[in-house]
């Protein structure tokens, strides 16, 4: 504890380390050479954020660090691992689309890389100082890159509704964090914990301060009713940055909420259950009814992940061994099918012009008929359908949910993703079912098609070995459950 | 004994002819051929190797054979587990006979997007032979559900006018249905801890609280899939809606998965609850079977006169099911294959007169006699086996499903009597509609009789119907021991409850 400065401290938080000063130095080298450097900058910063994921586990190690503010475990490290494979690939799928909106600046990677940052620190948080220090400085970026097309309304107007309401979550976490602290006599997660244990637990104080600080979370993960930002965000923000949003940022956030809840707050298990079934089961209603009339791409993939987030809440609410392990499992799932369906998004011009309303999508399955073929996997993934991938992380939620006895949030989530199913068949519908006007742009080779037929690859042939990521998941739980 | 895994082949080989049709380049008729030739060759030699499973399979045998065990998610307690018993058997050998014929008759019919066509049926047959082939209950899980997606394709893409409405009403019915049985099957793994379906008949004891949810849920599932009344509304519209060859597999396998899954899942699996809800299905059986019959004589449309009787003669099946004696059993099982033999025939006999004429209003024909002799006998022959006339397969099914449904209950026996007569009523009815009377219309007078081509597609099917109908044994011996171990099982189950419920 005394020894703050000590190489303990420091191989612990390598991985962070080493992104951090990578980005500042990139930064220091954008500055010195300006616009010209853009193209190297990106590509520096993904190899930096793939670094930086080897680093993780070459070689893993596991521990409390700088008086225990900071720790590692399998659990979070296989949450930053997804977060900075999502990051990563998120930033090489954007190029194609600032350059087009002549905003192909080096700030973007940079600030992509130090949201991520913000995320690794706050997955990491052991304190509710440090948890705030991680999500502001996530916040704060994802504020920025929001706004990123600065000439366009839109994007402007979606960083500056993000940064207000944003704002007001922080301040509900805060003063949360507040209560939980003049009651608990302590910020530190072990602090609250044997507070709580003592008997602090069934003080109104503790219990609103709770209530507080899983609101702002919500808010961050976008859970109903802390949902409303979302889709006029995803909607304004341009479209790389909403995929960042959509994938890495929800991950993190679960993540961060499985470790406040699961960590300290685990005597309070039983208060905060019903409101994480509440927000698991509101989300995955009003993802998908709200969803049903979307003609925006964007607000639609929205809405969707409300829902999503809906059914991992719902393995969080089962507070069980399974229960985490199918959140690690559907997070990962949940990965690789958004950035597949964003890869397509990204990839639907027409005559060098972005469109994004679901009805441009008319007659893909005649003139791409691969790149319709990975969108129409997407969907069936996402609505849940077997054999695809999807399919195996609404299994492992609802395996967790009924061996909790939430039956009732279990019924209800399968009928919801009954409705949320529709929306998806539309997509597949306007793509094969519907005669096209005038078909998207031939696309060129790009990063963009090969993440897409990658990850279609991946969510379709996903029952042929899901055994790797069960085991992988069945890990990162275990820490949490000794 | 076979010693390589023949299921796996079977259910699996269908996907190699599909990943050739997907990788085939080159100028359009040329892929259009190849993939049709490709796709009629898979589907043959799938058939080929699956006739191994009757050749090789053990009619003396009650329990599963050419199992195959393989771990599939060891940290869920999930696994590949295959097999087939003597109620599985036929119902494989129909999936792998009918896709063929499917392909055949799609030959000329379907003109557009051959290649994803050709692929959607093969993959479908992967799904069809797999479910009924597994042995956990995830993995059945998978294939049930993954049927919809290429059945999805085909009514939505290759379909009639309103095709896109047909669909979607067709994918959201039978899902919601499904996922209510999902959780039920993972109530099941909760309780039993693992999915594996052998181990679980054998260890799960449940509460009849529980079965009745649980049986509820999976009749949730396998009542659309039937259809049963009320909820049949989306097999007119799908059937009316999907190309001749989507019907076919329709009427023929996709119907057949809910009765197989009553016989295979709910009867085995809740026997308390089946007995506590044998009435429900008998009354709802009873009302599939007149209601549904006075709706067919009063259709306009051949497609959906067919629909409407195949409820009709799907409550047959769940009737027969649910009596839970040798012969009602025997009865549904031998019904559903010899339904899914001459529905398909006769959404075949449709799809012969459509192809030529694009309309399937019955007053847009008459007399076709005179000009198309082959034809007025295949569809007089497939009408006749349709009513159930002795000798071809229909009469034994009912009759058998009649005889064990007396034993058990007289009224119901007696209601569902009538429908016999009903069926004949409208079948007979479309018949000389379509075939007899004068040949008036002027557009008619130019039509051509079945090319060999067609011949082919319904030579099989003649064959097969008058085999089942003159020597049933064939069939029913393989199947008698697995049902005779079924309801042994089953009376047991229910003698112990007895026995644990008294003080």
């Amino acid at each position: 504890m005394n020894d703050i400065i000590g190489l303990e401290h420091w191989t612990l938080a390598r991985p962070e380390l080493f992104l951090a000063v990578a980005t500042s130095l990139l930064l220091l080298y954008g500055v010195l050479r300006g616009e010209a450097s853009t193209a190297f900058i990106s590509i520096a910063t993904s190899v930096a954020l793939i670094v930086t994921a080897i680093l993780l586990f070459a070689p893993y190690r596991e521990g409390t660090a700088f008086a225990s503010l900071f720790v590692t475990d399998r659990l979070t490290t296989t949450m930053k691992a997804l977060v900075l494979i999502s990051s990563a690939v998120a930033l090489l799928m954007s190029r194609a689309y600032f350059e087009r909106a002549q905003v192909w600046r080096f700030e973007y990677p940079l600030i992509v890389a130090l949201a991520t940052l913000g995320m690794m620190l706050m997955i990491s948080a052991n304190d509710l100082m440090s948890l705030y220090v991680g999500l502001e400085l996530q916040s704060l970026a994802l504020y920025v890159i929001a706004a990123f097309q600065r000439d366009s309304v839109r994007s402007t107007e979606a960083g500056i509704k993000y940064f207000v309401l944003g704002s007001v979550a922080s301040g509900m976490l805060l003063f949360g964090a507040s209560l939980i602290y003049g009651f608990c006599g302590g910020t530190a997660f072990v602090q609250i914990s044997q507070a709580l244990l003592a008997g602090k637990a069934a003080e109104i104080g503790t219990t609103i301060g709770l209530v507080f600080v899983v609101a702002g979370l919500a808010f961050k993960v976008a859970a109903v009713p802390f949902h409303m930002w979302t889709p006029d965000v995803y909607e304004g923000a341009p479209t790389p940055v909403t995929a960042f949003f959509a994938v890495a940022t929800k991950i993190a956030g679960v993540s961060l909420l499985v470790s406040v809840l699961m960590g300290p707050f685990k005597p309070m298990f039983p208060q905060w259950q019903q409101i994480i079934v509440a927000a698991a089961v509101l989300s995955m209603a009003w993802g998908a009814f709200a969803a049903l009339r979307q003609q925006n791409i964007k607000r639609l993939m929205a809405y969707s992940s409300i829902a999503n987030v809906g059914y991992v809440l719902l393995g969080v609410a089962s507070g069980t061994e399974k229960g985490i392990q199918s959140v690690v499992f559907y997070l990962a799932i949940y990965m690789v099918m958004n950035l597949g369906t964003f890869a397509i998004i990204l990839l639907m011009k027409r005559r060098d012009i972005m469109v994004e309303n679901v009805s441009d999508l008319a007659g893909l399955g005649r003139s791409h008929p691969l790149l319709a073929l990975a969108m129409m996997v997407f969907m069936f993934s996402l609505a849940g359908i077997p054999p695809l991938a999807g399919f195996w992380g609404k299994l492992y939620v609802f395996m967790a949910a009924v061996e909790a006895r939430l039956f009732w949030p279990a019924v209800l989530g399968v009928l919801a993703s009954v409705v949320a199913s529709y929306y998806y068949l539309r997509i597949v519908k306007v793509m094969y079912f519907d005669e096209g006007t005038e078909a998207i742009d031939q696309p060129v080779f790009s990063m963009n098609r090969a993440v897409a037929f990658v990850s279609a690859v991946l969510v379709a042939l996903f029952s042929l070995l899901p055994q790797p990521l069960s085991a992988i998941a069945a890990a990162a739980a275990k820490g949490l459950f000794p | 004994m076979a010693s390589w895994p023949i299921l796996s082949v079977v259910t699996f080989l269908p996907l190699v002819g599909a990943l050739f049709c997907l990788v085939v380049q080159g100028p359009k008729e040329a892929v259009d051929r190849n993939c049709r030739s490709a796709a009629l060759i898979t589907s043959l030699v799938t058939f080929l190797v699956s006739l191994l499973l009757w050749v090789h399979f053990d009619p003396t045998k009650a329990g599963f054979q050419f199992e195959e065990k393989v771990a599939w998610i060891p940290a869920l307690n999930i696994g590949y587990h295959m097999g087939i018993d003597g109620i599985s058997l036929f119902f494989v050998l129909l999936s792998t006979l009918l896709t063929p014929i499917c392909i055949l008759a799609s030959w000329e019919a379907v003109e557009t997007r051959v290649k994803e066509y050709m692929v959607a049926f093969l993959v479908l047959e992967t799904f069809m032979v797999g479910m009924f082939c597994a042995l956990d209950l995830a993995l059945f899980y998978v294939f049930f559900e993954g049927v919809l997606i290429p059945m999805f394709l085909i009514i939505g893409v290759w379909g009639g006018k309103r095709r896109v409405y047909a669909a979607f009403k067709f994918f959201l019915y039978t899902l919601l249905g499904s996922v209510l049985m999902l959780l039920a099957i993972i109530a099941i793994y909760w309780q039993a801890g693992t999915s594996d379906f052998p181990t679980v008949m054998e260890k799960l004891q449940l509460p009849f609280q529980w079965q009745f949810w649980l049986w509820l849920a999976f009749f949730a599932s396998f009542a659309v899939k039937v259809p049963m009344w009320p909820v049949h509304t989306w097999l007119p519209d799908a059937h009316v809606e999907a190309p001749t060859a989507g019907s076919v597999i329709l009427a023929g396998v996709l119907l057949k998965m809910g009765g197989y899954g009553f016989i295979r899942f709910s009867v085995t699996l809740f026997p308390e609850a089946t007995q506590y809800f044998a009435p429900l299905v008998f009354g709802l059986s009873v009302i599939a079977v007149i209601y549904t019959s006075l709706v067919a004589l009063v259709q306009e449309d051949m497609k959906k006169l067919i629909a409407y009787s195949s409820v009709a003669h799907m409550g047959f099946v769940t009737i027969g099911i649910y009596v839970m004696n040798m012969q009602g059993v025997q009865g549904s099982i031998f019904q559903m294959l010899s339904h899914g033999i001459v529905s398909a025939a006769l959404f075949l006999c449709v799809g012969i007169v459509y192809d030529r004429m694009h309309t399937r209003e019955i007053a847009a024909y008459g007399g076709l006699v005179h000009r198309m002799p082959r034809y007025a006998f295949v569809f007089m022959f497939f009408t006749l086996a349709s009513v159930g006339l002795p000798g071809l397969s229909g009469f034994i099914g009912e009759f058998l499903v009649l005889i064990g449904t007396f034993k058990a209950n007289t009224w119901v026996a007696f209601l569902a009597a009538t429908g016999l007569i009903l069926g004949a009523a409208y079948a007979l009815w479309l018949y000389r509609k379509i075939i007899f009377g004068e040949l008036t219309k002027d557009s008619l007078k130019a039509i051509l009789d079945m090319n060999r081509r067609e011949v082919a597609v319904f030579l099989p099917l003649v064959l097969i119907v008058l085999w089942m109908g003159i020597y049933p044994n064939s069939f029913l011996d393989p199947m008698a021991p697995a049902v005779d171990k079924l309801i042994g099982d089953y009376n047991a189950a229910l003698k112990l409850a007895r026995t644990a419920a008294l003080p």
